[in-house]
């Protein structure tokens, strides 16, 4: 079932990296203003969807944004529909938390033009969404690893993008911070925002409305976070060594043992 | 907007230190000489001491300056292309790939570094440029690119090694050119006249220009490769012409006074310890603490053993690498 329109359309998608065939023949339609989360196994190609889905790897116009292909759009364009936050991606640290901020609002500024109003207000709102106005100021190699993270995201919030690409977000993150970033996902998606997350901790994943599950390059399943049929599915991808179980009208993945270790 | 003057403050003392001390720095260098310390003020009335003043330090002052906002500018730029702190102009094989150049040019246009004919001294700085670009390029080549740096300073440090062994091979070819290539691999403003400082002024202005309209490649560098290409930046464009810049700005600078070393490291380092900014006034500040840098070297150089001097790059060298080693000891101290 998939009453939502698709915003973002993979045929047969296949990524070949260094002579290796990373993706194998993906197909994939990820509905607009919603959160859908990508998990699978360590090496299944997850960050490789999310860069080949955010235009910074080869993808031979088997990519659908908004029924255009890479080539049919300009890239400042595409950058500005497209957010992209790397996983661990190693930053200078000789910035100011603002000015790196306002590194977002690059495809929105013409060449060699100062920032416009509404690029600070972008800044500023996104600072504010992330809970780091307070640390604008401070120069990025003072953050803990924490506050680098929701500045990093901050950065990704203020380009503005309709698809916001976040790969592994809540890492670094203390759990009241990663409480706050899933309300601020649903925030978001409740506003249009489509959001596409590659995160290894299921619960958390459980979270989104949609679910897509990579296991070994190849897509195992895509459905609703809600279905008992994406439970099985998540629980056999992982080699039934996870087990999903509901609490307080969510759900949660914990370990399994196939034989309980205290009963030795 | 607050943002906006985070470090207003600390950025206008530095634009005040910075133009007292060139102005201080350009007083002192019409004054200091191998005859000695001249006052500028009042005007001497003795036309030799003028001419001295005039036709040889004000011309060696403005160059030493020249080459250092020159070295401070390219400096900055290779830190940021590389996305290393520790990038200098030279670690890349331009200044061997300059020196070459230099040295074929000395060979093939029969000339000296004194000159001070137009067309040769152009003639230097072409050869030299090409040699400073072939030196980067090369490096980059064997470094299948610029995203791992240690192999482009692995890179950088092969193909400085035989560029310079193809200079020596040359100078040892043509003796006639080897009491020049030495004062040149020391460093030296002595070379430098008017026409030097005409060709650095224009290079120097060309290059600030083209290097401030892509800082913001620059800046989005710093997120890290993947991260700038998805903000829309056409990056190769952007880097293939700030290295041409870079090359361009090693290479009119060491064709014009020789191997100066740790300028174009230091110079963005200090600036960078002092404010924490964009790279569109990194790329100014470093250009001017660069200058600053090398002529307080240079005034250095000749007071110090007066009426003897020193090659200004032994003292670079000497109080770069001081500098090297301190930063070395604080950052350890601060990871401590």
């Amino acid at each position: 079932m998939m009453p939502l329109t698709p915003i973002i359309i993979t045929n047969q998608l296949t990524t070949v990296l260094a002579n290796v065939e990373v993706l194998h023949d993906i197909s994939l339609q990820i509905p607009q203003a919603c959160w859908t989360s990508v998990i699978g196994p360590n090496g299944a190609g997850k960050s490789t969807l999310l860069k080949v889905i955010a235009g910074l790897l080869p993808d031979h116009n088997q990519v659908l944004i908004n029924g255009q292909t890479k080539n049919e759009i300009k890239p400042q364009i595409r950058a500005r529909k497209i957010a992209w936050l790397g996983q661990n991606e190693t930053i200078s640290d000789d910035l100011l938390v603002y000015d790196l901020v306002m590194l977002g609002r690059l495809p929105h500024q013409a060449w060699m033009s100062n920032a416009s109003q509404a690029d600070h207000h972008a800044v500023q709102h996104a600072l504010a969404l992330t809970n780091t106005a307070g640390l604008g100021e401070r120069p990025v190699n003072e953050l803990s690893g924490g506050e680098c993270q929701r500045v990093l995201i901050a950065r990704a919030l203020a380009v503005e993008a309709e698809i916001l690409l976040l790969d592994e977000p809540l890492s670094n993150l203390d759990p009241p911070h990663q409480a706050d970033m899933i309300k601020l996902i649903r925030t978001l998606t409740a506003s249009g925002t489509t959001v596409i997350s590659v995160l290894h901790d299921i619960t958390f994943a459980l979270q989104a409305e949609q679910m897509i599950i990579i296991k070994n390059g190849t897509l195992i399943y895509q459905g609703a976070t809600n279905e008992v049929q994406t439970h099985t599915q998540i629980e056999a991808a992982f080699e039934q060594r996870i087990k999903i179980y509901p609490l307080e009208g969510a759900w949660v993945s914990l370990p399994h043992y196939p034989i309980n270790p205290l009963e030795k | 907007m607050v943002q906006q003057h985070f470090q207003h403050s600390q950025i206008q003392r530095l634009t005040y230190v910075v133009i007292i001390l060139t102005l201080v720095l350009f007083l002192l260098g019409m004054s200091v000489g191998s005859t000695g310390f001249t006052m500028i003020w009042p005007p001497s009335s003795d036309s030799s001491v003028l001419q001295i003043m005039w036709d040889i330090r004000l011309p060696r002052t403005l160059a030493a300056w020249l080459a250092g906002a020159l070295l401070g500018l390219a400096g900055a730029i290779a830190q940021g292309l590389f996305r290393n702190p520790l990038a200098d102009p030279y670690l890349l094989g331009s200044a061997s790939g300059a020196t070459l150049g230099v040295a074929l040019s000395l060979v093939m246009l029969s000339t000296t570094l004194f000159t001070e004919n137009w067309l040769q001294r152009l003639g230097i700085t072409s050869i030299a440029f090409i040699g400073a670009l072939a030196g980067v390029v090369i490096t980059v080549i064997l470094a299948r690119g610029f995203q791992h740096t240690f192999r482009l300073l692995l890179a950088g440090v092969i193909v400085g090694v035989i560029l310079a062994a193809i200079s020596s091979f040359f100078a040892i070819m043509h003796p006639e050119i080897l009491p020049v290539m030495q004062a040149f691999m020391l460093g030296t403003t002595s070379f430098a006249g008017w026409s030097a400082c005409l060709l650095m002024s224009v290079v120097l202005i060309a290059c600030c220009l083209v290097a401030w309209s892509l800082s913001k490649a620059l800046d989005a560098l710093t997120l890290g490769e993947l991260t700038a290409i998805s903000l829309g930046l056409r990056l190769n464009f952007a880097r293939g012409i700030l290295i041409v810049v870079l090359a361009l700005a090693t290479g009119a600078a060491v064709s014009q006074v020789g191997l100066i070393a740790f300028v174009g490291l230091a110079a963005p380092h200090l600036v960078r310890s002092l404010i924490k900014v964009v790279h569109r006034t990194l790329l100014i500040y470093s250009t001017l603490i660069g200058g600053i840098l090398l002529l307080g070297a240079d005034i250095l150089a000749r007071a110090l053993i007066a009426p003897q001097e020193l090659p200004v790059g032994l003292l670079t060298a000497i109080l770069g690498g001081s500098y090297l080693l301190w930063l070395m000891h604080a950052g350890q101290n601060r990871a401590k």
